[in-house]
């Protein structure tokens, strides 16, 4: 074929000869650049294989003139990190959560060690911040259910909320109404009374009758009789009309009272300690936590 | 169309059948449409997750395959098939081996096996595995076809009048072999049950690492053989055919196409770097994506270099246009691919978005350019029509969909490097800078700039798809062409 050979005049270059759908081809030769290029990234690699771990062989592979080995490499990387958190880290396993507020460089070691580890695991529910959600309690504000105290938030983070961990925060409230406990006037009147605790009651006869129901059904024995609260066993301070399950307008927030009284929610939160976190971790925790704003 | 057509200035009156090339055509169009309109859909979700609209059938997890398999396969597979077939006949002046008959087996075939793989999608039937979703029964069924193609493919090369293949047919030759072992390789699974129950369920033969090692050499692979090689086939046809020059290098093209064959197959464990995968087997991934990189560039440099002496018409064509600037896309990403195989790189970019960026400046860039502009070549000839309706209405697409490609691949790669800093970056005690969701959060304005990319790029789609129902009317729009009568003359 080589005989149909024609030059081209653009490029000064001959074609092959042959010729497919009118398509001819040139014999330009391959650039100079290209094949010394495809070159050096042939000897960098055969360069490559020899230092680092590379070619199977019969019975394993070839480790390297490096020695490299990926596992080892995690290992020192995390030692190195464990290295650059060093004093600090020895500091705070040993110290007291009052020691580490009192001393500034370790208090604000485990600031910056609490605010990561609270982003990556907490604020899913609590919120960058600690802002709360809708039945995810606020960390921010001073309103405490289980305490707010350093060692009340290092327990509730070490064994949580309402879990299957022996240690964990328990409290369940009873359902009321339904059936012939509490009638519809009476969850009604109830309910104001709930809401006058705080000063939002819409109907100060029915809340007085309410008063009644709300001792003589033993609200009062863990909400208090003022409705202050108890954060031994985790019952919300109905006067603070701070509430987990809370909706904006009065109307609506009588309804989610009276479903409260109904059918009880209670959240659960999970122990970090089951989670994995070490007890160093949780200190920082419960430091950041505390800093936030509400800390007692 | 149902009769054989006679080939236009052919040295014989070879009868080539190109009803069924027109079929492929007209699919590719549609379901480009459908995958483009899928992947914006998706886009849009990240940016706002309620767009999942809380149905299990419309969350991002069931049609973010719909998304990949209509693209790579529905459009892509249909371009493949539509371009192959044209070119084989026409570079072997030869027949379809097989007929109309089994090419229209062929064309049904792949189709039933696109809507069997997307339904099954839309249900959550899947093997979990990317760009191998689809469970046994499909698989099969595609093999069949894929076995089909070969053999017409294979048949008509052997039927030729040429003394020798043309360069394109080896491109598309390799890619079938090369799709049917990975195809069957990959998916070597058992159902666990044949007759009642969750018939359609099965489990891979591999477990654990070599299951994801086995992924990845197809994964990878399908980028390579189907997206790369198959198109470069399109590539040099397309390319000499439109700039009616001679291909620039016989010699670039022998010695690239053996070297890419070679090393393409060993590239998948870059996939896997800093896995479980052995050590020695992320090393050879690394390295032979890096000696990968002249094998690739040897397509890019014949294509654009064939150019020489009618680089004008890329003033003038703007179908031109579309086949040019897919050679410099791919350019762009068989560079960046090799750089992001390189470990310190990949420790950066895997899991980002840059990945994604990365895919999508190959697969728009390169793959549906170049699939648009052998498109805008086929239409007129198959359906035997002077021109395209509008040669100003591909202009507009090819400004349109590069502005939306240019806004996706520039966003990504920004959210992508973001996200990657972010990921890595301590405080000065030690500690972890940012939370996931920090991270997710900054990325929300460059997943809007994405999906208004996307939404670029489907509709030049759109207008494609509009300049071709136009054209097969047989409209021809009143319109300033782009080359005045006189120059046209003047060029001879």
């Amino acid at each position: 074929m080589a005989t149909n050979t024609e030059k081209d005049t653009v490029s000064g270059q001959y074609t092959t000869g042959h010729e497919w759908d009118g398509i001819k081809e040139l014999n330009t030769p391959l650039p100079r650049w290209w094949v010394w290029v495809f070159y050096i990234t042939i000897v960098w690699a055969v360069g490559y294989w020899v230092v680092y771990p590379s070619w199977p062989t019969m019975n394993g592979y070839w480790a390297g003139t490096f020695g490299w080995h990926s596992r080892t490499q995690v290992v020192q990387d995390l030692e190195q990190a464990q290295a650059a958190k060093g004093v600090y880290l020895s500091k705070l396993k040993d110290a007291s959560l009052e020691d580490i507020i009192k001393d500034k460089d370790l208090l604000n070691f485990a600031l910056a060690g609490g605010r990561s580890v609270f982003n990556e695991n907490c604020a899913a529910c609590h919120g960058v911040g600690g802002v709360g959600a809708y039945g995810f309690p606020n960390l921010a504000d001073d309103q405490w259910l289980w305490g707010g105290t350093l060692d009340d938030i290092k327990t509730t983070i070490t064994y949580g909320i309402r879990n299957t961990n022996p240690n964990s925060r328990q409290s369940e409230m009873p359902a009321f109404g339904g059936g012939d406990k509490l009638n519809d006037a009476q969850l009604n009147d109830l309910a104001e009374y709930v809401l006058s605790l705080s000063k939002n009651g819409t109907d100060p006869a029915a809340a007085e009758r309410g008063r009644a129901i709300f001792s003589s059904n033993g609200c009062d024995g863990c909400h208090g009789e003022t409705g202050e609260g108890n954060q031994a066993v985790g019952a919300p301070a109905l006067a603070a009309g701070m509430w987990l399950y809370k909706a904006k307008e009065v109307k609506a927030q009588k309804a989610q009272i009276i479903s409260q009284i109904q059918n009880p929610k209670g959240g659960v939160m999970p122990s970090w300690a089951d989670r994995g976190l070490d007890d160093a971790t949780i200190k920082e925790l419960a430091v950041y936590v505390h800093s936030l704003g509400g800390g007692k | 169309m149902t009769q054989a057509t006679v080939a236009q200035g052919a040295k014989d009156a070879t009868p080539y059948f190109d009803d069924v090339i027109q079929k492929f055509v007209l699919a590719a169009t549609f379901w480009g449409i459908v995958g483009f309109l899928a992947g914006d859909f998706i886009a849009w979700q990240l940016a706002f997750p309620a767009l999942n609209l809380d149905l299990e059938w419309t969350s991002f997890g069931r049609v973010r395959p719909v998304h990949t398999s209509a693209v790579v396969f529905a459009f892509g597979g249909n371009v493949l098939f539509a371009t192959s077939l044209y070119i084989v006949q026409r570079t072997s002046r030869a027949s379809l081996w097989g007929g109309r008959a089994l090419g229209n087996f062929i064309f049904w075939g792949y189709q039933l096996f696109i809507v069997m793989a997307a339904s099954g999608y839309v249900m959550g039937i899947t093997q979990g595995k990317e760009y191998a979703e689809p469970e046994w029964y499909t698989d099969l069924w595609l093999t069949v076809v894929w076995v089909a193609y070969l053999l017409t493919f294979v048949g008509t090369l052997y039927k030729r009048k040429e003394p020798h293949i043309y360069v394109a047919n080896w491109f598309f030759l390799a890619m079938i072999i090369t799709i049917a072992m990975l195809h069957i390789g990959n998916n070597l699974a058992v159902p666990i049950a044949l007759f009642g129950g969750t018939w359609w369920k099965s489990y891979e033969i591999y477990s654990g690492v070599q299951d994801a090692m086995t992924q990845w050499w197809y994964g990878h692979n399908a980028v390579g053989f189907f997206l790369t090689a198959g198109f470069l086939g399109i590539m040099y046809y397309f390319v000499p055919k439109r700039a009616e020059r001679p291909v620039y290098s016989y010699r670039l093209s022998i010695v690239h196409f053996w070297a890419l064959i070679f090393l393409y197959i060993w590239a998948g464990p870059h996939h896997l770097h800093y896995t479980a995968l052995p050590d020695w087997a992320q090393t050879l991934g690394m390295t032979f994506s890096v000696m990968l990189w002249m094998p690739s560039w040897g397509g890019m440099i014949n294509g654009l270099m064939t150019l020489s002496g009618a680089w004008d018409k890329l003033r003038t064509d703007p179908v031109m246009r579309f086949l040019v600037t897919s050679v410099a896309f791919y350019g762009m990403s068989t560079f960046e691919g090799p750089m992001m195989s390189i470990k310190a790189v990949n420790s950066l970019s895997h899991y980002t978005d840059w990945g994604i960026g990365h895919v999508h400046s190959g697969s728009l860039g390169w793959v549906a350019f170049v699939s648009f502009g052998a498109l805008y070549c086929l239409v007129p000839t198959l359906w035997k029509r002077k021109q395209l309706y509008s040669m100003r209405l591909v202009s507009y697409h090819f400004w349109i969909s590069t502005v939306g490609i240019v806004l996706y691949i520039t966003a990504m790669w920004i959210s992508g490097v973001m996200q990657g800093l972010m990921w890595r970056a301590y405080d000065s005690m030690g500690f972890l800078q940012y939370s996931f969701v920090e991270t997710v959060a900054a990325m929300h304005p460059y997943y809007i700039i994405r999906a208004t990319g996307g939404v670029l790029f489907l509709t030049g789609g759109l207008i494609m798809a509009y300049n071709f129902y136009r054209t097969i009317k047989g409209d021809v729009r009143t319109e300033v062409p782009y080359e005045t009568p006189v120059a046209a003359a003047a060029r001879g």
